[in-house]
Protein backbone atom coordinates (compact mmCIF):
# COMPACT_ATOMS: atom_id res chain seq x y z
CA UNK A 1 0.00 0.00 0.00
CA UNK A 2 1.11 3.24 -0.90
CA UNK A 3 1.36 6.53 1.19
CA UNK A 4 -1.55 8.01 -1.38
CA UNK A 5 -4.24 5.78 0.43
CA UNK A 6 -2.90 6.56 3.81
CA UNK A 7 -2.96 8.87 6.96
CA UNK A 8 -0.09 8.62 8.96
CA UNK A 9 0.33 10.92 11.63
CA UNK A 10 4.61 9.97 13.21
CA UNK A 11 5.17 11.68 16.42
CA UNK A 12 2.67 14.25 17.36
CA UNK A 13 3.04 16.45 20.26
CA UNK A 14 1.48 19.56 21.36
CA UNK A 15 2.26 21.55 24.12
CA UNK A 16 -0.38 23.81 25.08
CA UNK A 17 1.22 25.26 28.18
CA UNK A 18 4.60 24.44 29.31
CA UNK A 19 4.78 21.02 30.86
CA UNK A 20 1.31 20.55 30.18
CA UNK A 21 1.07 17.94 27.12
CA UNK A 22 -2.03 17.52 25.30
CA UNK A 23 -0.84 15.51 22.70
CA UNK A 24 2.34 13.14 23.75
CA UNK A 25 4.11 11.87 20.58
CA UNK A 26 1.17 10.27 18.82
CA UNK A 27 1.59 8.16 16.26
CA UNK A 28 -1.00 6.68 13.76
CA UNK A 29 -1.25 5.04 10.09
CA UNK A 30 -4.71 3.80 8.97
CA UNK A 31 -5.93 4.00 5.44
CA UNK A 32 -7.19 7.24 4.10
CA UNK A 33 -11.16 5.71 3.17
CA UNK A 34 -13.96 4.70 4.81
CA UNK A 35 -14.73 6.11 8.83
CA UNK A 36 -12.19 6.09 10.85
CA UNK A 37 -13.58 6.81 14.54
CA UNK A 38 -11.25 8.54 16.97
CA UNK A 39 -13.05 7.93 20.67
CA UNK A 40 -11.86 8.81 24.09
CA UNK A 41 -12.52 10.36 27.45
CA UNK A 42 -13.47 14.45 27.77
CA UNK A 43 -9.59 16.19 27.65
CA UNK A 44 -8.25 13.00 25.72
CA UNK A 45 -6.81 15.34 23.16
CA UNK A 46 -9.29 14.13 20.17
CA UNK A 47 -10.09 18.07 19.29
CA UNK A 48 -6.79 18.86 19.31
CA UNK A 49 -5.78 15.94 16.98
CA UNK A 50 -8.58 16.87 14.51
CA UNK A 51 -7.37 20.51 14.50
CA UNK A 52 -3.70 19.65 13.63
CA UNK A 53 -4.81 17.07 11.14
CA UNK A 54 -7.06 19.89 9.37
CA UNK A 55 -4.11 22.84 9.67
CA UNK A 56 -5.89 24.80 12.10
CA UNK A 57 -3.60 24.41 14.73
CA UNK A 58 0.27 24.04 15.02
CA UNK A 59 2.14 21.06 16.63
CA UNK A 60 4.74 21.34 19.46
CA UNK A 61 6.27 18.90 17.26
CA UNK A 62 6.04 15.58 14.46
CA UNK A 63 4.13 16.25 11.91
CA UNK A 64 1.17 13.90 9.71
CA UNK A 65 0.84 12.85 5.99
CA UNK A 66 -2.88 12.85 4.23
CA UNK A 67 -2.92 10.89 1.16
CA UNK A 68 0.74 11.90 0.77
CA UNK A 69 0.72 15.49 1.86
CA UNK A 70 2.31 17.09 4.64
CA UNK A 71 0.15 18.94 6.83
CA UNK A 72 3.09 21.64 7.23
CA UNK A 73 5.01 21.24 4.06
CA UNK A 74 1.83 20.56 2.04
CA UNK A 75 -0.72 23.01 3.98
CA UNK A 76 -2.12 24.48 0.50
CA UNK A 77 -2.71 21.77 -1.77
CA UNK A 78 -4.14 19.51 1.82
CA UNK A 79 -6.51 22.36 2.27
CA UNK A 80 -8.21 22.18 -1.24
CA UNK A 81 -9.56 18.39 -0.27
CA UNK A 82 -9.95 18.66 3.28
CA UNK A 83 -13.24 20.30 5.21
CA UNK A 84 -13.96 20.19 8.66
CA UNK A 85 -16.71 20.72 11.03
CA UNK A 86 -15.45 21.58 14.51
CA UNK A 87 -16.73 20.75 17.92
CA UNK A 88 -18.36 23.78 18.69
CA UNK A 89 -18.86 25.18 15.24
CA UNK A 90 -22.35 26.50 14.80
CA UNK A 91 -24.40 27.46 11.54
CA UNK A 92 -23.90 31.62 11.64
CA UNK A 93 -27.07 33.16 13.06
CA UNK A 94 -28.13 35.81 10.97
CA UNK A 95 -28.06 33.58 8.20
CA UNK A 96 -30.18 31.00 6.85
CA UNK A 97 -28.95 27.07 5.80
CA UNK A 98 -28.74 27.99 1.79
CA UNK A 99 -27.42 31.29 2.59
CA UNK A 100 -24.69 29.94 4.77
CA UNK A 101 -23.80 26.87 2.80
CA UNK A 102 -24.04 29.11 -0.48
CA UNK A 103 -21.17 30.85 1.04
CA UNK A 104 -18.98 28.15 2.55
CA UNK A 105 -19.08 26.48 -0.58
CA UNK A 106 -18.09 30.01 -2.44
CA UNK A 107 -14.92 30.38 0.05
CA UNK A 108 -13.96 27.08 -1.64
CA UNK A 109 -13.88 28.72 -4.41
CA UNK A 110 -17.15 27.46 -6.35
CA UNK A 111 -18.92 30.19 -8.09
CA UNK A 112 -22.74 30.80 -6.99
CA UNK A 113 -24.06 28.97 -9.89
CA UNK A 114 -22.52 25.81 -8.44
CA UNK A 115 -23.10 26.33 -4.86
CA UNK A 116 -26.62 26.53 -5.37
CA UNK A 117 -26.95 22.65 -7.72
CA UNK A 118 -24.30 21.38 -4.82
CA UNK A 119 -26.32 22.68 -1.89
CA UNK A 120 -29.55 21.76 -2.74
CA UNK A 121 -28.77 18.30 -2.99
CA UNK A 122 -26.93 18.13 -0.03
CA UNK A 123 -29.54 20.09 2.04
CA UNK A 124 -32.03 17.18 0.05
CA UNK A 125 -30.10 14.42 1.08
CA UNK A 126 -30.02 15.26 4.94
CA UNK A 127 -33.67 15.90 4.96
CA UNK A 128 -33.02 19.36 6.12
CA UNK A 129 -34.68 21.55 3.21
CA UNK A 130 -37.79 22.57 4.78
CA UNK A 131 -35.52 24.60 7.04
CA UNK A 132 -33.16 26.05 4.27
CA UNK A 133 -35.08 29.84 4.64
CA UNK A 134 -35.36 30.09 8.24
CA UNK A 135 -32.40 31.85 9.94
CA UNK A 136 -29.85 29.33 11.89
CA UNK A 137 -30.20 31.00 15.15
CA UNK A 138 -34.09 29.72 15.06
CA UNK A 139 -33.10 26.27 14.23
CA UNK A 140 -32.84 23.27 16.74
CA UNK A 141 -29.64 22.06 17.73
CA UNK A 142 -29.31 19.22 15.92
CA UNK A 143 -30.49 20.63 12.74
CA UNK A 144 -27.74 23.45 13.30
CA UNK A 145 -25.66 20.67 13.39
CA UNK A 146 -27.21 18.74 10.19
CA UNK A 147 -26.29 22.23 8.19
CA UNK A 148 -22.91 21.74 8.97
CA UNK A 149 -22.54 18.23 8.09
CA UNK A 150 -24.51 19.20 5.15
CA UNK A 151 -22.17 22.30 4.61
CA UNK A 152 -19.32 19.62 4.34
CA UNK A 153 -20.92 16.85 2.10
CA UNK A 154 -21.47 19.80 -0.28
CA UNK A 155 -18.00 20.52 -0.66
CA UNK A 156 -17.17 17.45 -2.24
CA UNK A 157 -13.64 17.58 -0.09
CA UNK A 158 -12.11 14.40 -0.35
CA UNK A 159 -11.41 14.13 3.23
CA UNK A 160 -13.92 15.19 5.93
CA UNK A 161 -13.01 16.00 9.26
CA UNK A 162 -16.28 15.67 12.27
CA UNK A 163 -15.31 16.49 15.39
CA UNK A 164 -17.95 14.90 17.39
CA UNK A 165 -20.98 15.00 14.76
CA UNK A 166 -23.79 13.11 16.58
CA UNK A 167 -23.39 15.20 20.10
CA UNK A 168 -26.83 16.91 20.76
CA UNK A 169 -28.56 14.59 18.11
CA UNK A 170 -31.74 12.75 19.05
CA UNK A 171 -32.27 8.78 18.70
CA UNK A 172 -33.98 9.10 15.03
CA UNK A 173 -31.57 12.23 13.76
CA UNK A 174 -28.30 10.44 14.94
CA UNK A 175 -29.83 7.14 12.83
CA UNK A 176 -30.22 9.14 9.78
CA UNK A 177 -26.63 11.07 10.04
CA UNK A 178 -24.84 7.73 10.32
CA UNK A 179 -26.88 6.26 7.03
CA UNK A 180 -25.82 9.84 5.67
CA UNK A 181 -21.91 8.90 6.60
CA UNK A 182 -21.96 5.70 5.41
CA UNK A 183 -22.97 6.46 2.09
CA UNK A 184 -20.88 9.04 1.88
CA UNK A 185 -17.44 6.99 3.23
CA UNK A 186 -17.68 5.29 0.06
CA UNK A 187 -15.51 7.74 -2.22
CA UNK A 188 -14.69 10.11 1.16
CA UNK A 189 -12.15 9.39 4.21
CA UNK A 190 -14.11 10.54 6.90
CA UNK A 191 -12.36 11.25 10.13
CA UNK A 192 -14.62 11.78 12.92
CA UNK A 193 -14.50 11.61 16.96
CA UNK A 194 -17.20 10.22 19.67
CA UNK A 195 -17.42 9.58 22.88
CA UNK A 196 -19.01 6.35 21.72
CA UNK A 197 -17.83 3.09 20.86
CA UNK A 198 -21.16 2.37 19.80
CA UNK A 199 -21.20 4.45 17.11
CA UNK A 200 -17.76 3.68 16.37
CA UNK A 201 -18.98 0.15 15.96
CA UNK A 202 -21.85 1.05 13.94
CA UNK A 203 -19.84 3.36 11.46
CA UNK A 204 -16.01 3.19 11.74
CA UNK A 205 -13.78 0.48 9.65
CA UNK A 206 -10.92 1.65 12.04
CA UNK A 207 -11.78 2.77 15.91
CA UNK A 208 -8.93 4.36 17.62
CA UNK A 209 -9.14 5.06 20.99
CA UNK A 210 -7.29 7.76 22.54
CA UNK A 211 -6.52 8.31 26.31
CA UNK A 212 -4.45 11.43 28.08
CA UNK A 213 -2.88 11.98 24.54
CA UNK A 214 -1.51 8.43 23.83
CA UNK A 215 -3.16 6.18 21.50
CA UNK A 216 -4.31 3.28 23.23
CA UNK A 217 -5.85 0.52 20.63
CA UNK A 218 -6.40 0.72 17.50
CA UNK A 219 -8.38 -1.78 15.42
CA UNK A 220 -11.47 -2.89 13.79
CA UNK A 221 -14.26 -3.38 16.87
CA UNK A 222 -13.46 -7.21 16.49
CA UNK A 223 -9.84 -6.57 16.93
CA UNK A 224 -10.57 -4.49 20.05
CA UNK A 225 -13.06 -6.87 21.67
CA UNK A 226 -10.36 -9.46 21.31
CA UNK A 227 -7.63 -7.34 23.21
CA UNK A 228 -9.89 -7.69 26.45
CA UNK A 229 -8.53 -10.46 28.44
CA UNK A 230 -11.59 -10.69 30.44
CA UNK A 231 -14.76 -11.05 27.92
CA UNK A 232 -17.23 -11.65 30.79
CA UNK A 233 -18.58 -9.71 33.61
CA UNK A 234 -20.68 -10.99 36.68
CA UNK A 235 -22.46 -8.15 38.36
CA UNK A 236 -23.50 -8.38 42.19
CA UNK A 237 -26.94 -6.80 42.72
CA UNK A 238 -27.05 -7.10 46.03
CA UNK A 239 -24.99 -4.91 48.77
CA UNK A 240 -22.30 -6.05 50.96
CA UNK A 241 -21.52 -9.31 48.70
CA UNK A 242 -18.25 -9.67 47.58
CA UNK A 243 -16.42 -12.65 45.48
CA UNK A 244 -12.96 -12.63 45.16
CA UNK A 245 -12.29 -14.10 41.45
CA UNK A 246 -9.60 -16.82 40.87
CA UNK A 247 -8.89 -14.79 37.31
CA UNK A 248 -10.02 -11.76 36.40
CA UNK A 249 -10.50 -8.23 38.20
CA UNK A 250 -12.89 -7.06 40.73
CA UNK A 251 -14.43 -3.37 40.33
CA UNK A 252 -16.16 -1.39 42.41
CA UNK A 253 -19.29 0.68 40.88
CA UNK A 254 -20.32 3.90 41.21
CA UNK A 255 -23.57 1.91 42.60
CA UNK A 256 -21.60 0.44 45.53
CA UNK A 257 -22.04 -2.76 43.90
CA UNK A 258 -19.04 -4.87 42.81
CA UNK A 259 -18.61 -6.20 39.39
CA UNK A 260 -16.22 -9.22 37.96
CA UNK A 261 -14.71 -9.50 34.53
CA UNK A 262 -13.29 -12.69 34.16
CA UNK A 263 -13.00 -15.35 32.03
CA UNK A 264 -16.13 -17.49 30.99
CA UNK A 265 -15.22 -20.56 32.68
CA UNK A 266 -15.01 -18.50 35.52
CA UNK A 267 -17.89 -16.30 35.25
CA UNK A 268 -19.81 -19.98 35.54
CA UNK A 269 -18.07 -20.92 38.59
CA UNK A 270 -18.99 -17.60 40.16
CA UNK A 271 -22.45 -17.73 38.97
CA UNK A 272 -22.87 -21.12 40.16
CA UNK A 273 -21.40 -19.61 43.70
CA UNK A 274 -23.52 -16.87 43.91
CA UNK A 275 -27.12 -18.92 43.14
CA UNK A 276 -25.80 -21.50 45.83
CA UNK A 277 -25.63 -18.47 48.25
CA UNK A 278 -28.98 -16.83 47.27
CA UNK A 279 -27.76 -13.99 45.97
CA UNK A 280 -29.05 -11.77 43.24
CA UNK A 281 -26.41 -11.12 40.34
CA UNK A 282 -26.15 -10.39 36.49
CA UNK A 283 -23.56 -12.59 34.11
CA UNK A 284 -23.20 -10.77 30.45
CA UNK A 285 -20.18 -10.51 27.89
CA UNK A 286 -18.90 -7.08 28.41
CA UNK A 287 -20.39 -4.11 27.11
CA UNK A 288 -19.63 -1.85 24.90
CA UNK A 289 -18.56 0.74 27.88
CA UNK A 290 -17.06 -2.19 29.86
CA UNK A 291 -14.70 -2.36 26.70
CA UNK A 292 -14.18 1.19 26.73
CA UNK A 293 -13.32 1.39 29.92
CA UNK A 294 -11.22 -1.49 30.51
CA UNK A 295 -8.96 0.19 27.39
CA UNK A 296 -8.21 3.55 28.52
CA UNK A 297 -7.72 2.21 32.18
CA UNK A 298 -4.97 0.30 30.76
CA UNK A 299 -2.88 0.91 28.27
CA UNK A 300 -3.04 -1.74 25.57
CA UNK A 301 0.62 -1.38 23.50
CA UNK A 302 -0.72 0.81 20.51
CA UNK A 303 1.13 -1.16 17.41
CA UNK A 304 3.87 0.60 15.81
CA UNK A 305 2.13 2.59 12.61
CA UNK A 306 5.11 1.64 10.23
CA UNK A 307 4.79 -2.10 11.07
CA UNK A 308 1.04 -2.37 10.36
CA UNK A 309 -0.58 -3.92 7.11
CA UNK A 310 -3.81 -3.76 5.98
CA UNK A 311 -5.47 -5.37 3.36
CA UNK B 1 -7.06 29.28 -7.60
CA UNK B 2 -8.37 31.24 -10.61
CA UNK B 3 -9.36 34.71 -10.78
CA UNK B 4 -13.06 33.08 -10.85
CA UNK B 5 -12.68 31.50 -7.97
CA UNK B 6 -11.02 33.95 -5.93
CA UNK B 7 -13.99 36.69 -7.27
CA UNK B 8 -16.26 33.79 -5.45
CA UNK B 9 -14.32 34.22 -2.28
CA UNK B 10 -14.14 37.71 -2.37
CA UNK B 11 -18.25 37.68 -2.74
CA UNK B 12 -18.65 35.12 -0.48
CA UNK B 13 -16.98 37.23 2.62
CA UNK B 14 -19.57 40.29 1.75
CA UNK B 15 -22.72 38.43 1.54
CA UNK B 16 -22.05 36.97 4.98
CA UNK B 17 -20.91 39.58 6.53
CA UNK B 18 -22.80 43.01 4.75
CA UNK B 19 -25.48 41.38 1.94
CA UNK B 20 -27.08 39.04 4.17
CA UNK B 21 -26.60 40.68 7.08
CA UNK B 22 -28.85 43.59 5.64
CA UNK B 23 -31.18 41.65 4.23
CA UNK B 24 -32.02 39.53 7.13
CA UNK B 25 -32.11 42.53 9.69
CA UNK B 26 -33.09 45.36 7.42
CA UNK B 27 -32.65 47.05 10.52
CA UNK B 28 -29.37 47.14 10.74
CA UNK B 29 -29.15 49.64 7.39
CA UNK B 30 -30.83 52.57 9.75
CA UNK B 31 -27.85 51.73 11.88
CA UNK B 32 -24.81 51.91 9.69
CA UNK B 33 -26.31 55.06 8.08
CA UNK B 34 -26.74 56.91 11.62
CA UNK B 35 -23.55 55.79 13.19
CA UNK B 36 -21.21 58.58 11.55
CA UNK B 37 -23.63 61.54 11.97
CA UNK B 38 -23.74 61.83 15.55
CA UNK B 39 -21.18 63.65 16.37
CA UNK B 40 -21.14 65.32 12.96
CA UNK B 41 -24.15 67.05 13.94
CA UNK B 42 -23.07 67.81 17.73
CA UNK B 43 -20.66 69.68 16.20
CA UNK B 44 -22.27 71.57 14.08
CA UNK B 45 -24.77 72.62 16.63
CA UNK B 46 -22.07 74.09 18.59
CA UNK B 47 -20.21 75.93 16.15
CA UNK B 48 -23.52 77.16 14.74
CA UNK B 49 -22.02 75.04 11.21
CA UNK B 50 -19.01 77.06 11.01
CA UNK B 51 -16.98 73.92 11.95
CA UNK B 52 -19.49 71.75 9.13
CA UNK B 53 -16.89 71.27 6.84
CA UNK B 54 -14.01 70.05 9.17
CA UNK B 55 -16.99 67.55 11.07
CA UNK B 56 -18.00 66.07 7.72
CA UNK B 57 -14.32 65.51 6.84
CA UNK B 58 -14.14 63.69 10.24
CA UNK B 59 -16.48 61.62 9.68
CA UNK B 60 -14.99 60.19 6.56
CA UNK B 61 -12.17 59.77 8.67
CA UNK B 62 -14.01 57.93 11.80
CA UNK B 63 -16.23 56.10 8.97
CA UNK B 64 -13.30 54.28 7.34
CA UNK B 65 -11.56 53.62 11.03
CA UNK B 66 -15.11 52.59 12.51
CA UNK B 67 -14.75 49.52 9.60
CA UNK B 68 -11.66 48.45 10.91
CA UNK B 69 -13.12 48.11 14.31
CA UNK B 70 -15.74 46.83 13.41
CA UNK B 71 -13.85 43.79 11.44
CA UNK B 72 -12.17 42.67 14.20
CA UNK B 73 -15.61 42.83 16.07
CA UNK B 74 -16.95 40.57 13.09
CA UNK B 75 -13.85 38.55 12.37
CA UNK B 76 -14.12 37.73 16.36
CA UNK B 77 -17.49 36.95 16.38
CA UNK B 78 -17.49 34.53 13.61
CA UNK B 79 -14.19 33.09 14.84
CA UNK B 80 -14.75 32.52 18.33
CA UNK B 81 -18.50 32.30 18.69
CA UNK B 82 -19.17 30.05 15.44
CA UNK B 83 -15.69 28.86 15.06
CA UNK B 84 -16.08 29.80 11.33
CA UNK B 85 -12.27 30.88 10.93
CA UNK B 86 -11.59 26.93 11.82
CA UNK B 87 -14.09 25.61 9.24
CA UNK B 88 -12.42 28.29 6.13
CA UNK B 89 -9.15 27.71 7.54
CA UNK B 90 -9.49 23.71 6.77
CA UNK B 91 -10.47 24.96 2.86
CA UNK B 92 -8.72 26.35 0.19
CA UNK B 93 -9.33 29.91 0.94
CA UNK B 94 -6.45 31.76 1.97
CA UNK B 95 -5.78 33.98 4.82
CA UNK B 96 -5.55 37.22 2.27
CA UNK B 97 -8.85 36.79 0.69
CA UNK B 98 -10.46 36.04 3.64
CA UNK B 99 -9.65 39.02 5.16
CA UNK B 100 -9.81 40.93 1.99
CA UNK B 101 -13.41 40.14 1.45
CA UNK B 102 -14.05 40.92 4.99
CA UNK B 103 -12.51 44.36 4.68
CA UNK B 104 -14.59 45.01 1.57
CA UNK B 105 -17.53 43.75 3.38
CA UNK B 106 -17.17 46.72 6.08
CA UNK B 107 -16.76 49.45 3.30
CA UNK B 108 -20.23 48.00 1.48
CA UNK B 109 -22.13 47.90 5.03
CA UNK B 110 -20.55 51.80 5.34
CA UNK B 111 -21.54 52.20 1.90
CA UNK B 112 -25.40 53.70 2.81
CA UNK B 113 -22.95 56.20 5.73
CA UNK B 114 -20.47 56.93 2.33
CA UNK B 115 -23.23 58.34 0.00
CA UNK B 116 -24.68 60.60 2.19
CA UNK B 117 -21.83 61.56 3.76
CA UNK B 118 -20.16 62.17 0.00
CA UNK B 119 -23.31 64.35 -0.50
CA UNK B 120 -22.48 66.46 2.44
CA UNK B 121 -19.03 67.09 1.26
CA UNK B 122 -19.88 68.06 -2.34
CA UNK B 123 -22.41 70.68 -0.80
CA UNK B 124 -20.13 71.92 2.54
CA UNK B 125 -16.39 71.12 1.26
CA UNK B 126 -15.18 73.44 -0.98
CA UNK B 127 -11.79 72.73 -1.86
CA UNK B 128 -9.51 71.25 -5.42
CA UNK B 129 -9.62 68.28 -7.27
CA UNK B 130 -6.30 67.71 -5.57
CA UNK B 131 -8.12 68.69 -2.03
CA UNK B 132 -11.12 66.04 -2.79
CA UNK B 133 -8.06 63.73 -3.46
CA UNK B 134 -6.73 63.87 -0.82
CA UNK B 135 -9.66 62.75 1.28
CA UNK B 136 -9.94 60.12 -0.73
CA UNK B 137 -5.88 59.05 -0.13
CA UNK B 138 -6.36 59.89 3.47
CA UNK B 139 -9.82 57.59 3.47
CA UNK B 140 -7.97 54.94 1.69
CA UNK B 141 -4.86 54.88 4.06
CA UNK B 142 -6.56 54.93 7.07
CA UNK B 143 -8.98 52.28 6.21
CA UNK B 144 -5.81 49.88 5.50
CA UNK B 145 -4.63 50.95 8.82
CA UNK B 146 -7.65 50.11 10.75
CA UNK B 147 -8.52 46.69 8.66
CA UNK B 148 -4.82 44.83 8.96
CA UNK B 149 -5.51 46.39 13.19
CA UNK B 150 -8.51 44.91 13.35
CA UNK B 151 -7.56 41.53 11.72
CA UNK B 152 -4.34 41.43 13.57
CA UNK B 153 -6.33 41.79 16.90
CA UNK B 154 -9.48 39.54 15.97
CA UNK B 155 -6.83 36.55 15.07
CA UNK B 156 -5.06 37.51 18.81
CA UNK B 157 -8.33 37.25 20.83
CA UNK B 158 -8.97 33.85 22.19
CA UNK B 159 -12.94 35.15 23.14
CA UNK B 160 -15.55 37.57 22.82
CA UNK B 161 -14.96 39.61 26.47
CA UNK B 162 -11.15 39.83 25.35
CA UNK B 163 -11.94 40.70 21.78
CA UNK B 164 -14.57 43.72 23.47
CA UNK B 165 -11.53 44.68 25.51
CA UNK B 166 -9.60 45.23 22.28
CA UNK B 167 -11.75 46.92 20.45
CA UNK B 168 -12.64 48.97 23.37
CA UNK B 169 -8.58 49.91 23.76
CA UNK B 170 -8.85 50.87 19.83
CA UNK B 171 -11.78 53.22 19.96
CA UNK B 172 -10.54 55.40 22.53
CA UNK B 173 -6.65 55.67 21.31
CA UNK B 174 -8.49 56.04 17.34
CA UNK B 175 -11.37 58.23 17.94
CA UNK B 176 -12.21 59.20 21.41
CA UNK B 177 -8.36 61.10 21.61
CA UNK B 178 -7.81 62.61 18.37
CA UNK B 179 -9.68 65.55 17.29
CA UNK B 180 -11.27 64.61 14.12
CA UNK B 181 -14.25 66.39 14.30
CA UNK B 182 -12.67 69.54 15.07
CA UNK B 183 -9.39 71.31 15.18
CA UNK B 184 -6.59 69.98 17.14
CA UNK B 185 -6.10 73.79 18.27
CA UNK B 186 -9.43 73.42 20.58
CA UNK B 187 -7.72 71.22 22.62
CA UNK B 188 -5.15 72.47 25.61
CA UNK B 189 -1.57 72.02 24.87
CA UNK B 190 -0.42 69.48 27.27
CA UNK B 191 -3.44 67.36 25.39
CA UNK B 192 -2.52 68.05 21.95
CA UNK B 193 0.24 65.86 22.79
CA UNK B 194 -1.55 63.03 24.03
CA UNK B 195 -3.29 63.60 20.57
CA UNK B 196 -0.69 63.08 18.73
CA UNK B 197 0.20 59.44 20.09
CA UNK B 198 -2.88 58.67 17.48
CA UNK B 199 -2.53 58.66 13.88
CA UNK B 200 -6.34 59.37 13.47
CA UNK B 201 -5.14 63.02 14.27
CA UNK B 202 -2.60 62.85 11.74
CA UNK B 203 -4.99 62.06 9.52
CA UNK B 204 -7.60 64.84 10.76
CA UNK B 205 -4.90 67.65 9.86
CA UNK B 206 -4.65 66.51 6.46
CA UNK B 207 -8.27 66.45 5.92
CA UNK B 208 -8.93 69.90 7.67
CA UNK B 209 -6.06 71.31 6.31
CA UNK B 210 -7.99 70.76 2.77
CA UNK B 211 -11.15 72.00 3.74
CA UNK B 212 -9.17 75.43 4.32
CA UNK B 213 -10.85 76.27 7.69
CA UNK B 214 -7.71 75.69 9.71
CA UNK B 215 -4.17 75.79 7.48
CA UNK B 216 -1.10 73.93 8.37
CA UNK B 217 2.03 74.06 6.92
CA UNK B 218 3.11 72.13 3.85
CA UNK B 219 5.54 70.55 5.92
CA UNK B 220 3.79 69.67 8.56
CA UNK B 221 1.54 68.05 6.41
CA UNK B 222 4.18 66.35 4.59
CA UNK B 223 4.62 64.96 8.21
CA UNK B 224 1.65 63.72 8.59
CA UNK B 225 1.23 61.68 5.09
CA UNK B 226 5.05 60.43 6.23
CA UNK B 227 3.17 59.42 9.62
CA UNK B 228 0.29 57.78 8.49
CA UNK B 229 1.90 55.89 5.49
CA UNK B 230 4.69 54.71 7.99
CA UNK B 231 2.13 53.27 10.84
CA UNK B 232 -0.20 51.40 8.45
CA UNK B 233 2.86 49.48 6.68
CA UNK B 234 3.91 48.62 10.26
CA UNK B 235 0.62 47.54 10.95
CA UNK B 236 0.02 45.92 7.66
CA UNK B 237 3.31 43.95 8.17
CA UNK B 238 2.76 42.69 11.95
CA UNK B 239 -0.47 41.71 10.56
CA UNK B 240 0.93 39.63 8.11
CA UNK B 241 3.52 38.62 10.48
CA UNK B 242 1.89 38.65 13.90
CA UNK B 243 -1.45 37.28 13.00
CA UNK B 244 -2.50 33.74 13.84
CA UNK B 245 -4.50 31.82 10.56
CA UNK B 246 -3.05 28.28 11.63
CA UNK B 247 -2.76 28.97 15.53
CA UNK B 248 0.09 28.16 17.80
N1 LIG C 1 -6.41 26.26 23.57
C1 LIG C 1 -6.00 25.51 24.60
N2 LIG C 1 -5.13 26.00 25.51
C2 LIG C 1 -4.69 25.23 26.54
N3 LIG C 1 -5.06 23.97 26.76
C3 LIG C 1 -5.93 23.41 25.90
C4 LIG C 1 -6.45 24.15 24.78
N4 LIG C 1 -7.28 23.34 24.09
C5 LIG C 1 -7.30 22.16 24.75
N5 LIG C 1 -6.48 22.20 25.84
C6 LIG C 1 -6.22 21.08 26.76
O1 LIG C 1 -5.72 19.98 26.01
C7 LIG C 1 -6.28 18.77 26.47
C8 LIG C 1 -6.96 18.04 25.32
O2 LIG C 1 -8.10 18.79 24.93
P1 LIG C 1 -9.00 18.38 23.69
O3 LIG C 1 -9.96 19.49 23.45
O4 LIG C 1 -8.14 17.98 22.57
O5 LIG C 1 -9.77 17.10 24.25
P2 LIG C 1 -10.99 16.27 23.62
O6 LIG C 1 -10.56 14.85 23.58
O7 LIG C 1 -11.44 16.87 22.36
O8 LIG C 1 -12.09 16.42 24.74
P3 LIG C 1 -13.70 16.52 24.61
O9 LIG C 1 -14.21 15.14 24.46
O10 LIG C 1 -14.11 17.10 25.90
O11 LIG C 1 -14.01 17.38 23.44
C9 LIG C 1 -7.19 19.12 27.63
O12 LIG C 1 -6.47 18.94 28.81
C10 LIG C 1 -7.49 20.58 27.42
O13 LIG C 1 -7.71 21.22 28.63
MG1 LIG D 1 -13.11 17.71 21.71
Amino acid sequence: MTNMEQLTVKGLTKEYEKGKRALKSFSLAVPAKGIFALIGRNGAGKTTLIRILSTQLSPTSGTAQISGLDILKDTDALREIIACVPQEGRAVGWLTPRQFLSSYLMWRGFTSKEANLLLEKSLDELGIKKYADTLNRLLSGGTKRKVLVGMVMASGAKVIFLDEPTTGLDPISRDELWRTLVKLKKDHFIFLTTHYLEEAEKLADKIGVVEDGKLMALGTMAELRRKVKYPYSVKILSDHTVIKPRRGELIKGVDGHYQIVTTEKEAGRISKQLINRGVKFSMNPLTLDDIFYYIVRKPIEAENYDQQEYY
Amino acid sequence: MTSRSIISQLKASIMVNAIYAMINYPIVLVSTILAPFSLLLVITFISRGALTPIAIGGALIMTMISSGTSLQQDLSHLKNDFKVQDMVVSSPVTAWIYLLGMSISELVYALPALVVLTVLAALYVHTSAFGYLSIMGVMLVMFTFACSLGFLLSTLSSDVVQGWAFSGIVSTVLSALPPVYYPITYIPKPFQIIAYLSPATYAAQIVQNVTGLTSFSPTTIEIDWVVIIIVTIIILTLAVKRSKWRED
